[in-house]
């Protein structure tokens, strides 16, 4: 059963449209790359997803029995001086099941530090937040999203800042947590990757959607072609 | 030892002291532990903004005559504090401007109403005190006490149940919506709390002196420590004793309570700061 249905929604803000038309659908185990140049409205159109952010027209349809989303945004504006350790901002992922109960069960604990262990931040637990580099900070970010996914995981440009093995071994994990049957909905500049592990590609751009289908469709249509020779150079 | 022993049979002797200790302590313990979430959420400004509104609203409870001030005064500031955290969020007007137009409002018009129907000959008096703290916090009765007491329990309880909850949505607001976390339940949380604690505050230090309350101990505990959990738990610490030297010394010298309290308050954040300045170089 589809987890998402898009219907010719709209995208904007107060100030203007940014992109129209989309229409698709997200099912269970699905692997989605959604592609397009910068500004294109990407992020905007994810954190509609989210339900973050209502859609101008149109309609944007979540499965109800939809629960444990994992979500990685592009930017995180954290306040400079913000007080925060690294175990308390990836354990902050297992919130949403935490329910009405006060603290984080022993499993949410084991958790965080596994995932921590996974993304190579164990050492860095006790460490605050903003004295981090930049691609340990995505680190931390990606830590509490994977924490907090159960079904379904959104990633906005995961592997920026991230240097290469980490690249590598993030889209690793991210395949696998795929082959384990986990949605995956990600954004990327990276062409090559989105075809190699997405199952299905959302093309934005120009203000409205440029193409829709699988991966396979995609290699064969002019649009993907083209933005293979390009990216693929 | 001559001041020690005056304090002690102060202590003693007069109940209105302890009681004086118990509401002081609380309402700094409360206002410290919001305070670090308010200050990572740039709401500092609210505890200024709320405070007087409660001014203006005690000043139309006064002039109304009502026995009852709390009656007003809570319900006023509780709206107020719901509609702040609105409009900071969601319209054209800037957050600080709201705050600022609310604030700036409610206290000219607390000021004329009381000028315009005087309770008492002294309105300077009145003004004075309600803006920087009576003496009232030594005339506390015991149902005083216990109105303050079953506050501050709600407020601790409130904290200590969604600590998780209120870190994550001051870290990342966004985050907490996307993972299905209600934020704005939680926003509206911190929000009552944080209009009942100023509400409390008024009592102790007066309405101008309440975001002191709220902002120094917060201040001080992030210069020195790094993860959350530290900080709330330090610039407790540092709130309760302030509080503490501060009402012993108002005793002992005679000088006005809140403005004392802060003034601790002051001292320790500026040890903080060359603290935090010494840590840093001797770290580098
Ligand atoms: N908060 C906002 N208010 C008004 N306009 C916005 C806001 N955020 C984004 N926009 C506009 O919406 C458009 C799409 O932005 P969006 O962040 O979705 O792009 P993107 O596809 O994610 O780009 P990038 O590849 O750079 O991340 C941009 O033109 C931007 O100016
Ligand atoms: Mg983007």
């Amino acid at each position: 059963m589809a987890q998402i249905t898009c219907i010719d929604a709209t995208l904007g803000y107060e100030d203007g449209v940014v992109t129209e038309g989309l229409s698709f659908t997200v099912e269970t185990g699905d692997c989605l790359c959604i592609l397009g140049e910068n500004g294109s409205g990407k992020s905007t159109l994810v954190k509609a997803l989210l339900g973050l952010k209502p859609v101008l027209r149109g309609k944007i349809e979540r499965d109800p029995a939809l629960t444990g989303i994992g979500y990685l945004p592009q930017q995180t504006v954290v306040q400079r001086d913000f007080p925060a350790s690294v175990r308390e901002i990836v354990r902050s992922g297992c919130l949403a099941r935490m329910g009405l109960r006060p603290f984080y069960s022993a499993e949410d604990k084991a958790l965080a530090d596994r995932t921590m262990e996974q993304l190579g931040i164990a050492s860095l637990a006790g460490h605050c937040y903003r004295d981090l580099s930049g691609g340990q900070q995505q680190r931390v970010l990606l830590a509490r999203a994977l924490c907090a996914t159960r079904s379904m995981l959104l990633l906005d440009e995961p592997v920026t800042g991230l240097d290469p093995k980490a690249q590598i071994d993030l889209y690793e994990l991210i395949a696998k947590l795929n082959r384990d049957g986990i949605t995956i909905i990600m954004v990327t500049h990276d062409v090559n990757a989105a075809v190699r592990y997405a199952s299905h590609i959302l093309h934005i751009g120009g203000g409205k959607q440029r193409f829709f289908g699988t991966v396979d469709a995609y290699k064969e249509s002019s649009i993907g072609k083209a933005f293979l020779a390009e990216g693929g150079a | 030892m001559n001041g020690l022993q005056t304090l002690v049979d102060y202590f003693v002797n007069y109940p209105f002291v302890r009681y004086a200790f118990a509401v002081g302590l609380l309402i700094a313990l409360c206002a410290s532990l919001l305070g670090v979430t308010l200050v990572l959420k740039r709401f500092s400004f609210i505890g200024d903004g709320l405070s007087h509104v409660a001014f203006g609203a005690m000043a139309v409870a006064a002039v109304t005559g009502l026995t009852n001030r709390m009656a007003i005064v809570l319900p006023v500031t509780l709206l107020s504090a719901v509609l702040l955290l609105r409009t900071g969020k969601n319209t054209k007007i800037k957050g600080d401007a709201a705050v600022a137009m609310i604030s700036v409002g409610a206290l000219a018009i607390g000021y004329m109403l009381m000028n315009l129907f005087p309770t008492s000959a002294n309105i300077s008096g009145d003004v004075c005190s309600t803006l920087f703290g009576s003496t009232s916090i030594l005339t506390l009765q015991k149902s005083d006490v216990a109105v303050c007491v079953v506050m501050a329990a709600i407020v601790l309880t409130v904290f200590v149940l969604f600590y998780h909850q209120i870190f994550a949505v001051t870290f990342d607001e966004s985050f907490c919506s996307a993972i299905g976390v209600r934020a704005n339940v939680y926003n509206l949380v911190i929000a009552v709390i944080t209009a009942i604690i100023i509400v409390l505050a008024m009592n102790l230090v007066g309405s101008l002196l309440i975001s002191a309350l709220i902002i120094f101990p917060a201040l001080s505990a992030m210069r020195v420590f790094k993860s959350f959990l530290s900080v709330i738990i330090c610039s407790s610490v540092i709130s309760v004793v302030c509080a503490a030297v501060g009402i012993v010394l108002s005793i002992l010298f005679s000088t006005p309570v809140g403005s004392t309290i802060v003034t601790a308050d002051i001292v320790v954040f500026l040890g903080f700061w060359i603290t935090s300045v010494i840590i840093g170089r001797t770290r580098v």
